[in-house]
């Protein structure tokens, strides 16, 4: 009996470390898209992915908290504020390097990181602040013998919708054509009269909104927001796109859910190795470059001087 | 003829034995007359000027964009730490796991304990760098502020050698002066020697073009593997320093934002000018203290202003981010400072003030 009992609270606990890692894996998946998509075209680790990801859910804050804004406009606005934001910063940061050396660039990049966390830490001070969370995400639901909240079905379907429409910009329209044209090979792409300069902002203008998303569904999931939670969710998701297969968005993703879906799994089957957490991620970015440096999905990598 | 040469020698040493004694006369009347706070600045000042060549070293000199000096430092700070701390300050301190065997019973003297952090932290160095430096460029930044933070993560659960997340206090106040001062001139100096002989050029050669190097026949696995470690010793002696000057030491200090500090410094002197390194590394330290101003709150012309917490590093990325868009090579490029800058100066001043003509 007492067997019986033991086991069922195992698989409850076990179906809501799934539903975890789910979450979390898409929540990284999100992110991990728009590092894969910069690192494609530009060949640059976009360090201020992460503090793009840190603002945005600062947007959606304010815009309640200060503006009172319905919670729907003010999602919507972070989104469309956070895309201009990526889109300035390359052009204030990136495109004037384009031709200078690539640790150039990568300084500029780690700059602008560093820039706007603590830009954030002065305007927004450093004690975390609390998100809101609207009814609508909250509803419980009862599934079997798990009682889950709306939002862990929301996130997962709402990133699966997102990836179809990505596929459909990247694949069926002609920015996305420009898109994939510039990944091939930039200066030719240049050549065939693509505009590589919009193609390229566009490119940063749907990664940072996938990681505005992404960061909102992560307030709405965690709660807590403060300055400096961009670093490593950034890092872990550069990881991630790595780890599928840098440039290569299904394998973002892919990465990504790995990522999530592994963390979780870590902290809850092997709790004596959860104050390695953090360390999960780089472990496996090392051995992964080490045994096959393209990552999961990854072709042979063209060398480009 | 070598009766001129020995001259020579014998006229340069003596030149440089007399700015030495006046070098350590100076450091003997800081040491003994200014007050604590400026004191621990100029050591701060020299320790940096050490890391920061040896992150040089690395980045600069060789073009191998490493991350991880925090992780070094951090290797160098609890060696240092745990070999100097007395049993009686490590049993008070390791309350709830006791350290282990043979590390809560011995005690050395500074400078050995120095000389085996450097040594520790170079083979942590070689066993990042034998895997890592097959990366370039991002890649290879990635994968060294990757192991940093493993190491970070390591020490933070390893409760039975370094405390975990609770730290190490208590550490005793060995730097002073004198030490940090001669860690940064034996640095200055090592640097020096190092990328005017055969293997300096070599590492010059793998930044410009590791194709034709290799083709040269320089071995670059040697070569990248030599900058990495003798970069983590520099950046690991720097550590246990700056444990020792600062007393207390916990895994947070060593993360990413401490390699930001000394990969900024490099930055902003230029990568590959050791001079540039030296001068950067001492205004920003300088610079640090500072604009502390800037986060305290006071009146000015009966106005309260509030304190800004975090608006030094606001200041800093902005100066790093002008840098690098403005003047990309920093403020000496790859240039150094000498003795025949001087002297060239001084004759091209010559010829345009003083008699044109020439």
């Amino acid at each position: 009996m007492s067997d019986g009992r033991l086991e069922t609270v195992t698989l409850e606990i076990f179906l809501q470390n799934v539903a975890n890692g789910i979450t979390l894996g898409s929540l990284y998946a999100l992110l991990a898209i728009g590092y894969t998509m910069v690192y494609g075209i530009l060949r640059l680790i976009n360090f201020a992915h992460g503090e793009i990801f840190m603002i945005s859910t600062y947007f959606a804050f304010y815009g309640i908290a200060i503006f009172a804004l319905p919670w729907q406009i003010s999602f919507v606005m972070a989104i469309a504020l956070t895309a201009l934001l990526g889109v300035v910063i390359e052009r204030a940061a990136y495109r004037p390097l384009r031709d200078a050396p690539r640790t150039s660039v990568l300084i500029s990049a780690i700059g602008v990181s560093f820039l706007m966390a603590n830009l954030g830490l002065v305007i927004f001070g450093g004690r975390p602040k609390t998100f809101y969370r609207p009814q609508l995400f909250q509803i419980p639901i009862q599934l079997g013998r798990i009682r889950v909240v709306a939002l862990f079905f929301i996130i997962p379907a709402l990133t699966v919708v997102l990836l179809v429409i990505l596929n459909y910009i990247v694949y069926k329209t002609k920015i996305g054509l420009g898109m994939r044209a510039a990944q091939w090979d930039f200066d030719v792409a240049r050549l065939m009269g693509v505009d590589v300069d919009r193609a390229v902002s566009v490119t940063f203008a749907i990664g940072s909104a996938l990681a505005a998303i992404g960061g909102i569904m992560w307030g709405l999931r965690f709660v807590e927001i403060n300055p400096n939670m961009g670093l490593f969710p950034g890092l872990k998701c550069f990881i991630a796109a790595v780890f599928g297969g840098i440039g290569n968005i299904a394998g973002a993703v892919l990465g990504g859910f790995l990522l999530g879906f592994g963390e979780i799994m870590l902290v809850a089957f092997l709790p004596g190795l959860a104050g390695y957490r953090d360390a999960f991620a780089f472990i496996l970015l090392i051995l992964m470059l080490l045994v096959r440096p393209t990552g999961l999905l990854g072709e042979k990598q063209r060398v480009r001087t | 003829m070598s009766g001129n040469r020995s001259n020579d020698f014998v006229r340069k040493a003596g030149i440089a034995l007399a700015l030495l004694l006046v070098f350590y006369l100076c450091i003997y009347w800081v040491q003994t007359g200014w007050d604590a706070y400026k004191v621990r600045i100029l050591n701060l000042s020299a320790i940096y000027i050490g890391i920061t060549l040896g992150l040089n070293l690395c980045n600069g000199f060789a073009g191998q964009f490493s991350l991880g000096i925090a992780g070094f430092m951090a290797v160098g700070a609890y060696t240092t730490a745990l070999l100097t701390m007395s049993p009686q300050t490590k049993a008070a301190v390791f309350f709830i796991d006791p350290l282990i065997w043979p590390l809560n019973s011995i005690q050395w003297g500074f400078l050995p304990a120095l000389l085996m952090a450097g040594l520790v932290s170079g083979l942590v160095g070689f066993a990042v760098g034998a895997p890592a430096i097959r990366f370039r460029d991002d890649y290879l930044g990635i994968t060294t502020l990757g192991f940093a933070e493993i190491i970070r993560v390591v020490f933070t659960n390893t409760r039975s050698i370094t405390n975990g997340a609770l730290g190490l206090k208590g550490l005793p106040p060995h730097t002073n002066l004198y030490w940090s001062w001669t860690f940064a001139l034996i640095c200055i100096l090592l640097m020096t020697r190092l990328t005017n002989s055969s293997y300096g050029r070599a590492l010059k050669a793998i930044r410009d073009d590791e194709v034709a190097a290799e083709a040269m026949g320089v071995n670059l696995f040697y070569h990248k593997c030599l900058a990495f470690v003798i970069s983590a010793m520099m950046a690991g002696v720097g550590g246990g320093l700056l444990g020792n000057l600062i007393t207390t030491i916990d895994p947070n200090m060593f993360r990413f934002p401490l390699t930001f500090t000394v990969l900024m410094m490099a930055v902003l002197g230029g990568l590959g000018s050791i001079t540039g390194s030296v001068i950067a590394a001492t205004l920003v330290t300088v610079a640090m203290e500072v604009l502390r101003a800037l986060e305290e709150p006071r009146v000015i012309l009966g106005v309260f202003l509030p304190g800004i917490p975090g608006m030094r590093m606001v200041v800093f990325s902005i100066a790093l981010m002008v840098v690098i868009l403005f003047y990309p090579k920093g403020f000496m490029g790859d240039r150094e400072l000498s003795r025949d800058s001087f002297t060239n100066l001084a004759a091209r001043f010559r010829r345009t003030f003083l008699h044109k003509q020439v």
